[in-house]
């Protein structure tokens, strides 16, 4: 349980847990305040960026074409995995130069970000209690400003290859005629269409990242008031459903990452492909 | 779930760690997978050579035995054929030679019976003349009748 004078109900526990380190010092008042930054989120998605490349450049940094030892191999064959999906995505080798090592990094980062989930919910605010930080959340995905972020990034590449491939002309010319044909009349019904579909496109991508982190966070935190109740049912309860929440995280967090990778190379192949 | 600027700082993190990936850890782990299948496809094809190698080496090898055996069983053959006419020639030869031998003995041995008998000739002659003359000495004179028995030692 959350340290503290007196022992919080489990709604304010929750509601603690939820809570954002920001800017303000206390949460966040309106849906959307430009003047705030999520300390905790960035924190922890930088630490775990740089992490990431880290890990990636130890490996590239050592890379033989001898025989690789088991580090180089790992690293290699996440390579190999995701340089195979964008080889049968992003049909341009020109492309693929960028799109693969990103998609690489976004897989191997927000895999990181995700199995924060697993690190136990009061560890590390218990720690930064000790230091007299009071509010912390260590999954950075499940931070909807991190997901979507990302999937903004992803939607300006697509935006960026859109006119790369098919220049600014064609893009524009692609956005009023297609899907629905060129007709003067359907210009306005094709128009709206390619913006429905580009912002479905980039809410779905943050969301689903965001949601599926999001709900697992809450159903650890829901798991450890079990455990807080502090009954023989309550700490038998807390191992076993923990243990399989966990197990099941394990899944859940790589297909996320995973998903989103994917998507994003699915989305930078749309940009490819003329209508 | 409050939007907030956090968005923006997570976009241009996005872009820094994309941008160093593709800078720094994809180009180098490409390069050395590439290399490596390079490598392997070049082990593989040296080993297919080294098999179509040691195939024609098999082949090579297994003629020139066959050659080698062919050649011992002709030398064989040849080496036994001309035994059998050295030992054809040394018998017609040793035959040659006991004919001769043979020939020869009966040659000597029938000058020596014609001598013998030459000799057993005069001697009876000389006998009969000697019986003769013994006989006539007391009837005929011995001058008077030396042709009658000059014929008779022609006869005998």
């Amino acid at each position: 349980m959350a340290a503290g004078s007196a022992a919080p109900t489990s709604g304010e526990y929750i509601v603690h847990h939820l809570t954002h380190l920001n800017t303000t010092g206390h949460a966040q008042k309106a849906v959307v305040d430009w003047s705030v930054l999520n300390i905790d989120t960035l924190f922890y998605s930088v630490v775990l960026g740089l992490a990431t490349i880290f890990i990636l450049w130890l490996a590239a940094r050592k890379a033989t074409s001898g025989v690789p030892g088991r580090f180089q191999a790992a690293i290699e064959i996440l390579v190999d995995m995701v340089s195979e999906q964008a080889k049968g995505i992003v049909h341009s080798a020109e492309s693929r130069k960028f799109v693969s090592p990103l998609a690489l990094t976004v897989f191997v980062w927000i895999f990181f970000m995700n199995a924060m989930d697993l690190v136990p919910v009061d560890l590390l605010p218990r720690i930064g209690e000790m230091f007299g930080i009071h509010y912390q959340r260590v999954v950075a995905t499940a931070d909807l400003n991190a997901a979507l972020g990302m999937s903004i990034g992803v939607l300006l590449i697509c935006i960026y290859y859109n006119i790369k491939i098919k220049g600014i002309g064609g893009w524009i010319h692609e956005l009023f005629t297609a899907p629905f044909g060129s007709h003067p009349l359907l210009y306005p019904v094709n128009f709206v269409m390619q913006m429905i579909e580009f912002v479905a496109k980039t809410v779905s991508h943050g969301m689903r990242l965001f949601g599926n982190m999001y709900a697992g966070e809450l159903v650890f935190m829901l798991i450890a008031l079990l455990g807080g109740t502090a009954t023989v049912f309550g700490f038998v309860g807390h191992v076993i459903a923990g243990s399989i929440w966990a197990i099941f995280h394990i899944m859940i967090i790589t297909l996320q990452a995973f998903i989103f990778m994917m998507l994003t190379l699915v989305y930078v192949g749309q940009a490819h492909e003329a209508h | 779930m409050n939007l907030n600027a956090t968005l923006f700082a997570q976009l241009v993190v996005f872009f820094i760690l994309a941008w160093f990936t593709m800078q720094f850890v994809w180009p180098p782990i490409v390069k050395a997978l590439d290399e490596r299948a390079k490598k392997i496809a070049d082990g593989l094809a040296a080993a297919e050579r080294g098999k179509q190698d040691l195939e024609l080496a098999t082949k090579r090898s297994t003629d020139a035995l066959r050659e080698g055996k062919e050649k011992a069983a002709e030398l064989i053959a040849n080496a036994e054929k001309r035994g059998a006419q050295l030992i054809e020639e040394a018998k017609a030869n040793a035959k040659a030679e006991a004919d001769r031998i043979v020939a020869g003995a009966k040659a000597e041995i029938e000058q020596e019976a014609v001598r013998a008998k030459e000799q057993l000739r005069e001697q009876v002659a000389a006998l009969v003349v000697t019986g003769a003359e013994q006989i006539l000495r007391r009837e005929i004179n011995a001058q008077a009748h030396s042709d009658i028995l000059a014929t008779i030692k022609q006869d005998l």
